[in-house]
């Protein structure tokens, strides 16, 4: 209960790899990592999945995406939502950090950085449109929960930073 | 059922749940759209939280009651929320005021309830301070500003939390299912907490060069469902919909 191992049956990935989180459509659910386990039995997959923020609305559409894309692949579905273990940014896949910062996301330093840019205004998010680090926080809570809204001081473009939770 | 285990839940959720509805009444009316944004962002968290609560509580009442039945259908003598977070957003002042008094508090109750013998409460709770921590950077990022800021928003923000002040003791009140629930492990006795909160809350307002209020008379009622009088309408607004169209859902 306590392993922050997932347990997903390599049949399932690609399917579940189809389904986008519907707030940053470029990300995958399974590069979310917001899925913690995924098995089949007899006819039906079990699936537990965490929320990013107690409060997403993501949540609920997810767990209808996810139902609609096994019944196409011909299984039924049974979706939980689990708190524990609370899902952490590092959870997010490599290719999900790239996908973000194409997306035109800041990706989520580390707590450590997190805390200093947050509370100190250190200068330490990239732009995720000219690479520069010269950026200001404007406001600690962004257009989702998991955001921050910053503005690069080169290019003066305003960009969402996605807050490090952990 | 255990009425013990259900009274303490609602202890915790109707907090969260009272703040947040007044926090989401700045929807669209937030002094700026940073903070209007950052009020209904924490608003999302308290209600995200709230939910895992009342789905617990539910599930432990066992009579066929939703979340929903338990956040929307009680009467106001039901709800046992403290005073402190049903008053109103008088000003920017109050809203932030009020948010700090409670984000020390909430910040140190959770990190207790983690350790609780209750795997589901322990959960929560986890969860949850990772946003809560937010919100305190937030609300404790503001009281400075706004102390140390010019000389109207150090008045308003000093008012703030003289007025709101009197409602803070309440915080480390016991009721009955606190105590029973303590007992079990399951709960956190709050009055242990009393002396870390006013620390913290003393070392900010002082950083934010505001002075810590006299007054030793406090206000208290709300664990008992005794509310102020600001409570009947707020729960007007949270329950209109319930109550007009009965059973409707998204
Ligand atoms: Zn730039």
């Amino acid at each position: 209960m306590t392993t922050t191992q997932q347990n997903i049956n390599e049949k399932l990935i690609p399917i579940l790899e189809q389904i986008s989180d519907p707030e940053i459509p470029v990300l995958s659910i399974m590069d979310m990592g917001v899925v913690r386990s995924a098995v089949i039995e007899g006819d039906t997959v079990k699936i537990e999945i965490t929320p990013t923020y107690s409060g997403c609305p993501a949540m609920d559409v997810i767990g209808d995406d996810i139902k609609s894309a096994l019944k196409k692949a011909g299984y039924k579905a049974e979706v939980d939502l689990i708190l524990h273990p609370a899902w952490t940014t590092d959870w997010i896949t490599p290719k999900g950090r790239q996908a973000l910062e194409d997306y035109g996301i800041a990706a989520p330093l580390d707590a450590e950085a997190d805390k200093s840019v947050l509370l100190e205004g250190k200068q330490l998010v990239k732009c995720p449109q000219c690479g520069s680090k010269n950026t200001t926080m404007i406001s600690q809570f962004g257009s989702t929960a998991c955001k921050a809204q910053f503005k690069c001081n080169d290019c003066q473009e305003p960009f969402d930073y996605f807050k490090c939770l952990k | 059922m255990n009425q013990n285990l259900y009274n303490y839940i609602l202890g915790i959720a109707d907090n969260s749940l009272i703040l947040g509805q007044r926090l989401g009444e700045l929807c669209g009316h937030g002094p700026s759209l940073e903070t209007d944004i950052a009020c209904t962002n924490m608003s999302l968290d308290l209600l995200g939280q709230v939910r895992s609560y009342y789905q617990y509580a539910a599930k432990i009442a066992g009579d066929g009651r939703t979340e929903d039945d338990i956040a929307m259908l009680r009467k106001e003598r039901e709800y046992v929320n403290v005073l402190l977070v049903e008053q109103p957003n008088t000003d920017f002042g109050y809203t932030i005021a009020r948010q700090f008094l409670f984000d020390v508090y909430h910040f140190l109750m959770l990190t207790e309830l983690e350790k609780s013998t209750d795997l589901n409460l322990s959960a929560i709770a986890k969860k949850s301070i990772k946003e809560v921590s937010y919100h305190k950077r937030f609300s404790s990022d503001w009281i400075k500003r706004l102390g140390d800021g010019t000389k109207e928003s150090h008045d308003r923000i000093q008012t703030a939390i003289n007025d709101l002040w009197t409602y803070t003791d309440e915080l480390f009140h016991q009721t009955e299912a606190d105590k029973a629930m303590v007992e079990e492990g399951v709960g956190v006795d709050v009055t242990k907490l009393k002396e870390a909160y006013y620390k913290e809350v003393e070392n900010v307002l002082e950083t934010a060069t505001l002075d810590i209020p006299e007054s030793k008379y406090f206000q208290k009622g709300g664990k008992q469902g005794i509310h102020t009088e600001h409570m009947g309408y707020l729960l007007a607004d949270l329950q209109y919909m319930q109550r007009a169209y009965p059973n409707m859902e998204w």
